[in-house]
């Protein structure tokens, strides 16, 4: 029986704190007491119009909270909850649900749509709401069903498609749902809010259409309801309708072709004169299919000798006319678009669509696009200037060298000179459009670049000059001078052309990061990835002077931060934010210092400083731990080796929180890799900490809560202690390959159609055998016999993954490199063992006659240990 | 219905720099995991010998394909893994090491047998003699005492971190040059390794084949360019007969000539000395055919250098070394010489006394203890030439002669010789 929870509802939003706590607790007391009850209670608040709303707002929330949560392992545990409450006071709960959907109050019809869709989405799949979708049908289909119920059933049904899988409903169901919805778009039959609830519902619908759009009479039925509907006088409805269309665009790119000519009139309609939101849309259709055909493109790579998608070409078809809509668009500029993050207008839409039709059809696009260039480049209009270079900078990337070298020559000084319009857009898209050049057409790898030695000091020139301009423009330059310094990162041990030039640009990339105008902006951040890539790109031995006067620069600036003062969250995140940045430049110095003999030193006369500084940092933020300063952390413990051992007693406890911190997982992952580093700069020395470390390591595995890209690192892991303690991994082997052996099943389970997940099992199966390798040799000489057991197994799960034809190159090779290690360091036991599995000579051979050189070598070698142990008698 | 997205980046890079970092800590951290066990596992690889048991092989053993694959590669492959590690290693490990890796001819103190038939010649040119290791997308040269003398991209494979280049781009190669300055070229006299595969074990008739045929193909030969700092050149080898030494000798080449090298065709790539590759030089074919002192001028004396053992016994650089003489046991005390001191002598009126061609006893005059630069005594073909060169030079007449003289004789049939 329900309870009249009302006043309690009512109660939890009063103004008086005092009021509100007391009417939460009460409300959690009844939760966590009766949940049946409460759920129960909650939904017959939500039903009944006689409620006051807010109350039967409050019951929508804690009925939706009572069934969704973001954190999947909250959301297993509802599930669980749910499933355990008696079926017959669940239908209660879903037939007041459903009731709901009739009431006459939007808020809550709207509420109720969305609570059945989250029931559903736990039921369905389990076959146990079979009746949903026929109760739902039956409001549409019923005779005088009145207009709002069938608004919110359509709701409903969307919601309950975007939540469940298309396997989860028989054909029958699919047919009648996409039936009812597309009787409800007919326009001479149903209202305005009708129509637009039922082209949203379409719109999740269409993932589980395909069987529909395999037929050519009910696929082109539902195009004309859709093309129709994108005629509709209302605004709303004509957006639906095209946001349905950018969908078809990629999930039935197929079967396009007999619509295009109709498609290509109504969206070009769209874009002239309709409503922004309905133009955006259309342009999004654009955008879409160039994404489609750039995909089927590169998979069409010559090489694969896969048989790709087809590709129709339509970006091809109606390039002309294509491109005349876009440029078309790009004088329609906002005035301040360059300042709001969150502006997203018609004009760049329209560029960034032709950034992509250029990419799609290459250099087809440039005699199209470059008259509208020429005609408007020099005009006193600043809007037909910034259009004119906003295009010449779309179309960069796509088109072969050859077509854009000569009009990027002949452009690349007009372009130097109009850093300095008068007009911040204009300037704030020319420095872009330098940043592309840089980008695509300065390559001096491949042979070719638009700098030359002669053009450097002027465009090296403008670049410093241009940085102090605004910030958004400022933030551009960084862009171009990170492609700039990109360019020449492999010209390796010959000079760089850049070198006399480092120190200008690194004081100007360190005053734009000091500059205080750029508070809103993200120039900040980008002059530090920019002093990043120019450290990282330059020549070290014309550089070392240079780079080894910024560290105590930065490390100043570090040291600064903690004195930064802290009143609110904001000012914290400020902090963090600044920290990563300069740890970010501190790892990039440490790593680029580290790859000399010449100037490794630097780094070792200043690690116990730099430590120090990374320790502060951790201690500003007592919650987490910095993932940036973890990161330089790793980075310094390769360069100082057996010496970082002075720093463990003080870090540990931060690596036990990194590896502890599974909400921010990728903190954790980047704990394990550093732990990785430290072994191998400790050996032995990290033995005390290894019983804490392989506790946690082991408990992480174990956990569900963990996302699941760290557990790879976590075995390689394994690997890498183990080869640093020797002997002394004995106390963990047996644990480890239990969770090892019980990984390895789990690879041979997952499901091989689903690409992420095979990369994922790929991953798995390198990292298990990285651990068995590292296990092995760490007990070469001393505890072999302690493998022994496990040799059965280890030959087991090479096996398996020799058959596997999906696995790739990296697992084989760590496949092969385990199976020597285990003949070489287990000796005369698997030798029976060995004889048993026949698979291994097959194997070998077959690595021994790849195309990769490392394999080949590790084949050979393991080859070598196995006939060594045949032939010892 | 959460509202559908439809903005996309704008004027903005796909890749946050950090993620970037991240995403060379990982292949950092990934390269050194397979560093870390690669050693592991190269220890043993260094303990293994196969060739003395695969006689035994087993029958039964499942390995049949792969046991006479082992029977043949296996001595050069682990040699050829080895240099591979080598090229990893940095700083004076790397000197150590590359160091002891060159093939040093003696000098010719006597004219070998079958020199037309089993011998190459071929002019040496001046210059500072190399190894040169392309491998993970860059070169490196590095002179008789290991340090580094370049490191460049180049078009050897895996010679410079060039998309598309050819081959994989783990292969390596490895070279023995000497860098000629004036036309800044590397003049390659031998192929010790090529694309990863090891030449240590093959004939110098193959090497040399191998050589000739195979650099051209990269553009190692095409001027200097961007991805290619230095051109390299093959060395021009001839059959030692007569038409062969002529040209050797007198034929103008692009460089300038430091003596004669001649390779045994039978012989492997043998580091350290080897009386299968000989040097030889006169007048006309090198400016430094005496040794000159540290002002660059030819001393009265010859001077040496040679080797303090234990009981002041004073040995050459050969393996086994020649005991040269001996120092007074109350001269070492008194000057606290160390043995394996370095010492330099000049070579008084007594000059060197042989019996039979062997070296009988000397007349050695002490000067002090060789400047610490060197790492070596001198060799015992080194100082007889020498000594020869200032008495009675091998001359190439005699050399000429001694071809004729095979001549005459290979004209009664004969065997042919099975290896």
């Amino acid at each position: 029986m329900a309870m009249e929870i009302t006043q309690f509802l009512s109660a939890a939003q009063s103004a008086d704190a005092r009021i509100r706590t007391e009417a939460e607790g009460s409300l959690r007391q009844f939760q966590e007491q009766n949940l049946p009850q409460f759920l129960l209670s909650l939904s017959f608040e939500l039903a009944s119009d006689d409620k006051p709303s807010e109350s039967r707002r409050l019951a929508g929330i804690l009925l939706k909270n009572s069934l969704d949560a973001k954190d999947s392992a909250t959301k297993d545990h509802l599930v669980k909850q749910w499933f355990a409450i008696e079926v017959a006071l669940k239908s209660q709960i879903k037939e007041q649900l459903l009731r709901t959907l009739g009431s006459s109050t939007l808020e809550a019809r709207h509420t109720s749509a969305q609570v059945i869709a989250k029931v559903a989405s736990i039921e369905i799949p389990q076959k146990q709401w079979p009746e949903l979708v026929g109760s739902l049908l039956n409001n549409m289909t019923q005779q005088g069903s009145p207009a709002h119920l069938k608004q919110s059933t359509l709701e409903t049904l969307g919601y309950v498609c975007e939540e469940i899988s298309h396997h989860d409903l028989v054909q029958d169901e699919v047919n009648s749902v996409l039936t009812a919805v597309v009787q409800g778009m007919n326009q001479s039959e149903n209202t305005a809010e009708v129509r637009l609830a039922a082209t949203k519902a379409l719109l999740n619908a269409l993932d589980f259409s395909q069987t529909n759009f395999e037929n050519e009479m009910e696929r082109t039925y539902i195009m004309k309801m859709v093309c129709e509907t994108a005629c509709s006088k209302e605004a709303e409805i004509r957006q639906a309708a095209f946001e349905c269309l950018v969908s078809i665009a990629s999930t039935y790119y197929e079967v396009l072709e007999q619509y295009m000519q109709t498609l290509f009139e109504l969206t070009s309609n769209a874009v002239k004169g309709d409503e922004e939101s309905v133009a955006l849309q259309a342009i999004e259709f654009w955008s879409s299919i160039c994404d489609e055909e750039i995909d089927r493109q590169e998979y069409d790579s010559p090489d694969s000798g896969d048989s790709s998608p087809p590709h129709s070409c339509f970006i091809e078809k109606a390039l002309p006319h294509l491109v005349q809509m876009l440029l078309e668009t790009l004088q329609k500029q906002q005035e301040d678009q360059d300042h709001d993050d969150d502006v997203w207008n018609i004009s760049m839409a329209g560029g960034t669509c032709l950034g992509l039709v250029a990419r799609t059809v290459g250099d087809g696009v440039v005699p199209l696009v470059m008259p509208f260039v020429e005609r408007n480049i020099s005009s006193p209009e600043w809007r037909s200037r910034e259009a004119a270079t906003y295009a010449f900078g779309s179309i960069l990337e796509g088109p072969t060298i050859d077509k854009l070298a000569p009009m990027v020559g002949a452009g690349l000084e007009f372009l130097l000179t109009a850093t300095k319009d008068g007009n911040n857009h204009v300037r704030d898209t020319t420095a872009w459009t330098l940043s592309r050049i840089f980008e695509f057409l300065h390559s001096p790898e491949s042979g070719f670049s638009v700098i030359s030695p002669e053009n450097l000091p002027r465009i090296v020139g403008v670049l410093l000059e241009s940085i102090k301009d605004v910030p958004n423009v400022a933030e551009k330059v960084c862009g171009a001078i990170y492609n700039l310094a990109q360019g020449y990162e492999d010209s390796g041990a010959s000079s760089s052309i850049l070198s006399p030039y480092l120190t200008e640009i690194i004081t100007h990339l360190l005053a734009a990061a000091e500059r205080t105008d750029g508070a809103e902006s993200k120039l900040r951040g980008a002059a530090y990835e920019t002093l990043n890539e120019v450290v990282r790109c330059s020549n070290l031995s014309e550089a070392s002077s240079i780079i080894a006067h910024l560290l105590p620069a930065i490390m100043k600036k570090l040291a600064e931060t903690m004195d930064l003062p802290i009143i609110s969250t904001d000012d914290r995140e400020k902090q963090a934010e600044l920290q990563a940045s300069l740890c970010g430049v501190l790892q990039v110095i440490i790593q680029k210092l580290s790859g000399s003999d010449d100037t490794r030193p630097i780094i070792m006369q200043n690690a116990d400083d730099i430590m120090r500084l990374f320790l502060r940092v951790f201690g500003c933020h007592s919650s987490s731990v910095h993932e940036e300063a973890m990161l330089a952390i790793g980075a310094l413990a390769y360069t100082t080796g057996a010496e970082f051992v002075k720093y463990m007693p003080e870090l540990f406890r931060y690596l036990q929180m990194g590896l502890q911190n599974f909400e921010e997982y990728q903190v954790c992952s980047i704990t394990v890799g550093v732990i990785g580093d430290i072994c191998r700069a400790l050996d032995e020395q990290i033995l005390p900490f290894c019983d804490q470390i392989m506790g946690l390591l082991i408990q992480n595995l174990q956990s569900d809560a963990l996302h699941r890209s760290v557990k790879p690192p976590i075995f390689s892991c394994f690997g890498d202690i183990a080869l640093a303690i020797d002997a002394h991994f004995e106390r963990y082997v047996a644990p480890a390959i239990q969770i090892m052996q019980g990984a390895a099943q789990v690879c041979a389970q997952m499901d091989t159609l689903d690409e992420e997940l095979m990369d994922y099992a790929n991953q798995l199966r390198r990292s298990i055998f990285e651990a068995y390798s590292g296990i092995l040799q760490g007990f070469k000489d001393t505890k072999a016999e302690l493998m022994v057991p496990y040799a059965q197994h280890l030959l087991q799960f090479v096996e398996v993954v020799s058959k596997d034809s999906l696995r790739d190159e990296s697992v084989t090779k760590a496949a092969v490199a385990a199976m020597g290690d285990l003949a070489d360091v287990v000796g005369e036991n698997p030798k029976q063992l060995f004889r048993n599995f026949t698979f291994c000579g097959e194997f070998l051979n077959e690595c021994l006659q790849s195309e990769d050189e490392d394999l080949k070598v590790t084949a050979r070698w393991t080859q070598g240990m196995i006939a060594r142990l045949m032939i010892s008698s | 219905m959460a509202p559908h997205e439809i903005r996309r980046p704008f004027k903005r890079r796909p890749i946050s720099d950090q993620q970037k970092r991240r995403e060379l800590s990982l292949l950092r951290q990934s390269q050194h995991r397979s560093d870390a066990q690669q050693r592991a596992r190269n220890l043993a690889s260094s303990v293994i010998s196969l060739q003395s048991s695969s006689p035994d092989v087993d029958p039964e053993i499942l390995f049949e394909a792969a046991v006479p694959e082992l029977d043949e590669g296996t001595e050069s492959e682990s040699s050829s893994f080895d240099v591979r590690q080598a090229s990893r290693l940095r700083g004076p490990e790397a000197r150590k090491w590359f160091a002891r890796q060159l093939m040093l001819p003696e000098w010719m103190i006597d004219v070998p047998d079958n020199l037309s038939r089993d011998w190459y010649v071929l002019a040496r040119p001046a210059g500072k003699r190399c190894f040169v290791v392309s491998s993970d997308g860059t070169t490196v040269s590095r002179v008789r005492n290991g340090s580094i003398l370049h490191h460049f991209p180049s078009a050897l494979p895996g010679g410079a971190r060039k998309k598309g280049a050819s081959g994989p781009a783990n292969s390596y190669s490895i070279l023995d040059c000497i860098f000629h300055e004036s036309d800044q070229t590397y003049y390659v006299i031998d192929m010790v390794c090529w694309r990863g595969y090891s030449l240590y074990e093959c004939t110098a008739e193959f090497r040399f084949f191998w050589l000739q045929s195979k650099l051209a193909e990269t553009g190692a030969c095409d001027p200097p360019s961007f991805y290619h700092k230095f051109r390299f050149s093959a060395v021009p080898f001839y059959n030692c007969d007569q038409t062969g030494l002529h040209s050797a000798y007198t034929g103008s080449l692009p460089y300038v000539k430091d003596g004669l090298l001649f390779y045994n065709k039978h012989a492997h790539y043998h580091t350290g000395n080897t009386p299968l590759v000989l040097i030889w030089k006169d007048e006309s074919c090198s400016q430094y055919v005496i040794d000159t002192d540290n002002n660059g001028e030819v001393p009265n004396q010859q001077h040496i250098v040679l080797e303090l053992q234990e009981e002041g016994k004073l040995v050459t650089s050969d393996d086994p070394p020649v005991p040269f003489s001996c120092l007074n046991a109350d001269f070492v005390k008194q000057s606290g010489l160390l043995s394996g001191s370095l010492i330099r002598f000049a070579i008084g009126d007594g000059g060197l006394n042989c019996v039979d061609g062997r070296f009988e006893k000397a007349d050695l005059q002490y000067i002090g203890v060789s400047n610490r630069a060197r790492a070596f005594a001198d060799s015992y073909s080194k100082i007889m030439f020498q000594y020869m060169a200032r008495h009675s030079p091998l001359k190439v007449e005699d050399l000429a002669s001694t071809i004729s003289h095979e001549n005459q004789q290979d004209k009664t049939p004969e065997v042919e010789m099975s290896d």
